[in-house]
């Protein structure tokens, strides 16, 4: 047996020990969680992340793994999610006899079903055309959730109650917490699912079909049929999360299928990292935290989502999980130590530069939308009066010596980075 | 002696312009067949034709007997011909043990499978492996096949076409800018992978070409002026006006 077989066997092995410890892991931090964040606040949020996971997943089965950048995702998301509440209705009608939990399923089904029938047309090519047609989609099934009220309940949505189910194991599903655990439950079983296919044959040539749709054809696959296999399976876990959506919200409206959902799911993917398989699960934790935790402090918070955004396709195009990953290296060797206190320093004009440009934003937006009466802002815990130039002024410089700080220490950062990275020198 | 390819009155033309004008050509099962031509002769585009990247205009492509003018080119690869390109064409971003593990896929019959995991495919896994120490990247097995130096692509291109295993195999330029001691070893892998199946090359190196090939045939403007076997090539005066001549002095 040659060399490389046996180091492809270990290396396979080693692969799936460390593999089956982290699903193990994650099983039973999903299980600890609401003992330590408690409250029904916390309690909400675990479950849209939940929810996110396989939402952003599913997206970077296409984007990531595929090749393919879509701008319509949240329309199987969406179908996934009214498909999914009128089966909660009949559920609660008693007309199917059908276990709530289950019902992301149904929403799965309805994902695939959609995304069979687009995807007949539009993995032929991918690319621009691609793009394009996934907008042109999901605008058309957005308009016409508007113009269908009988289904898709117009403005208000659709609405149910998912404490009328068949009972199950003597849960009823009204407290959070059991939703919680629902979700946690399905985003386990559709994050490892999704896992796997990436291992599979199909999994395998999606990734070819990304780098080399031509030369795929050449040793045997039709390209459109490996994107095609990509494309039903990501509607089928978009709708499978759209359905979960149903069952934490008990309300779905025109807002799951919008192109403002159809954007987030592309930050949360792209944010986290394309590249990875971790990469939308680190996305949609984050995305999910800035719009439930950053929503309550600022009503600008989505223009901070955009700033993020643009600076991670500008300085880390491979996503914060990229930017982990980059000190993989550092990390084995046991220099990381050698880069805490260049971050530690450069963090300070960092938040400074950070601090600089929110206040001024924020500042902006309150004078903006202010009476004559209301003229100062609370920021940082200063109060601050708008018509007077001090606080502008001291954003400004804020702003300003954080830039010039974060100049002045990057050489000492690259400098610490390549001697933690080991250039220059031996080991 | 039966044929593996046969190209019948084939022609092909972008636009108005004809490249490949009325080519005929029989490829006989198990031998070694050298195309040889000046640059822009339409080398390639005749094996974009025979493997399906381009349509003919008209005329036949026949494989084993069976038609296969105008078929994409997967479905031309499932019925036993594979190839190399001249412009090194691999999957970039993935390993140099993924490119070559999902060239052998298809032919180990997994096709579009996707609840078998590649991990547990033995027979896969270890044609791979096979593959790579044959074309010499057993070491750089677990390398992003775009960060290989170029002989390595070079390498990695040909034993993306050899991996499945077909029993025609079409290589464009196989040598192509290689120095010499790395040509050598390209030539005796040609030779040992060609063991027993049929071979079309395109080959600009004459060293290589009256080396490993059984016949020869010389493409001047899109027609076959001849095709014969290497010392009758060597000798065929019209072949030596319109394109040997220099270099077969120098033999
Ligand atoms: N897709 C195309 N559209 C238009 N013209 C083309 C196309 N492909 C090739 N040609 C032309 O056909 C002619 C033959 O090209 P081809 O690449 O087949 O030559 P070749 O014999 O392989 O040459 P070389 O030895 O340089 O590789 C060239 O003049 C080229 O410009
Ligand atoms: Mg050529």
């Amino acid at each position: 047996m040659s060399t490389l077989t046996d180091l492809r066997r270990s290396m396979v092995a080693e692969a799936r020990r460390r593999q089956r410890l982290t699903w193990l892991i994650s099983a039973v931090v999903l299980v600890a969680l609401p003992w330590i964040f408690s409250s029904s606040f916390s309690i909400s949020i675990m479950t849209q992340i939940g929810i996110a996971i396989i939402f952003a997943l599913s997206y970077n089965m296409l984007l990531g793994q595929g090749g393919m950048l879509s701008f319509g995702h949240a329309a199987y998301f969406g179908l996934g999610g009214f498909l999914a509440m009128h089966a909660m209705n009949y559920i609660a009608d008693g007309a199917i006899p059908l276990p709530v939990p289950l019902l992301p399923l149904i929403g799965g089904v309805i994902g695939l079903f959609f995304g069979f029938i687009i995807g007949t047309f539009s993995t032929r090519r991918a690319g621009t055309v691609f793009a394009m047609i996934s907008l042109g989609v999901a605008e058309l099934i957005a308009a016409l959730s508007l113009i269908f009220v009988g289904f898709f309940g117009g403005e208000e949505g659709v609405s149910s109650n998912r404490t009328k189910g068949p009972d199950f194991f003597g849960f009823n599903f009204g407290p959070d917490i059991q939703v919680y655990y629902v979700a946690a439950f399905w985003a386990l079983i559709a994050a490892i699912a999704m896992f796997l296919f990436s291992r599979t044959p199909a999994g395998r040539m999606a990734n070819a079909v990304r780098d080399n749709a031509e030369r795929a054809e050449f040793i045997g696959y039709s390209q459109r049929n490996v994107r095609m296999i990509s494309f039903c399976l990501s509607g089928f876990f978009a709708g499978l999360a759209g359905g979960m959506f149903a069952i934490a919200y008990e309300i779905v409206t025109e807002e799951t299928l919008n192109m403002n959902q159809s954007g987030a799911v592309l930050l949360m993917a792209y944010i986290g990292g394309v590249g990875y398989f971790i990469g939308p699960i680190i996305g949609a934790i984050i995305m999910t935290l800035l719009r439930t935790v950053l929503s309550n402090f600022t009503e600008l918070w989505m223009l901070y989502v955009g700033l993020l955004f643009i600076a991670t396709v500008m300085f880390v195009p491979s996503g914060l999980t990229g930017l982990l990953m980059m000190h993989g290296p550092a990390w084995k060797r046991r220099s990381l130590k050698r880069l805490l206190a260049p971050y530690a320093a450069i963090s300070i004009p960092s938040l400074a530069v950070i601090m600089g440009v929110g206040g001024l934003l924020e500042l902006t937006h309150f004078a903006h939308t202010t009476s004559m009466d209301d003229r100062v802002m609370t920021l940082f815990s200063i109060p601050m009066n708008i018509d007077s130039l001090l606080p502008w002024a001291g954003l400004i410089a804020l702003f300003i010596g954080g830039v010039l700080g974060v100049r002045r220490l990057r050489p000492m950062l690259l400098d610490a980075w390549a001697d933690a990275n080991g250039a220059g020198g031996g080991d | 002696m039966e044929t593996a390819i046969r190209l019948n009155r084939l022609h092909k033309s972008f636009g108005p312009t004809p490249i490949i004008t009325d080519v005929n050509l029989d490829i006989v099962k198990g031998e070694r067949h050298a195309i040889i031509g000046p640059n822009g002769a339409g080398k390639s585009t005749l094996f974009h034709l025979i493997s399906g990247r381009y349509e003919p205009t008209s005329g036949d492509i026949e494989l084993n007997g069976e038609s296969i003018g105008g078929l994409p080119p997967y479905e031309i690869y499932r019925k036993g011909l594979s190839r190399s390109f001249q412009v090194t064409n691999i999957f970039a971003r993935m390993s140099v043990y993924e490119n070559i593990r999902c060239a052998v896929l298809w032919v180990k019959g997994y096709k579009y499978s996707f609840w078998n995991r590649v991990d547990n495919m033995e027979d896969v896994n270890e044609r791979t492996e096979e593959i790579l120490e044959r074309i010499n990247l057993a070491d750089r097995a677990f390398v992003p096949a775009g960060l290989l130096a170029y002989a390595e692509q070079r390498a990695l291109e040909i034993g993306i076409a050899i991996a499945g295993g077909n029993q025609v195999i079409i290589l464009d330029e196989p040598t192509a800018g290689m120095s010499h001691s790395e040509t050598e070893q390209v030539v005796e892998l040609i030779r040992s992978v060609s063991e027993g199946k049929t071979l079309v090359m395109v080959e600009h190196d004459m060293g290589v070409v009256f080396n490993l090939a059984d016949r020869i045939s010389v493409l001047v403007y899109g027609r076959i002026i001849a095709t014969d076997t290497p010392e009758n090539i060597r000798a065929n005066p019209a072949v030596q006006e319109a394109y040997l001549g220099v270099e077969a002095d120098h033999e």
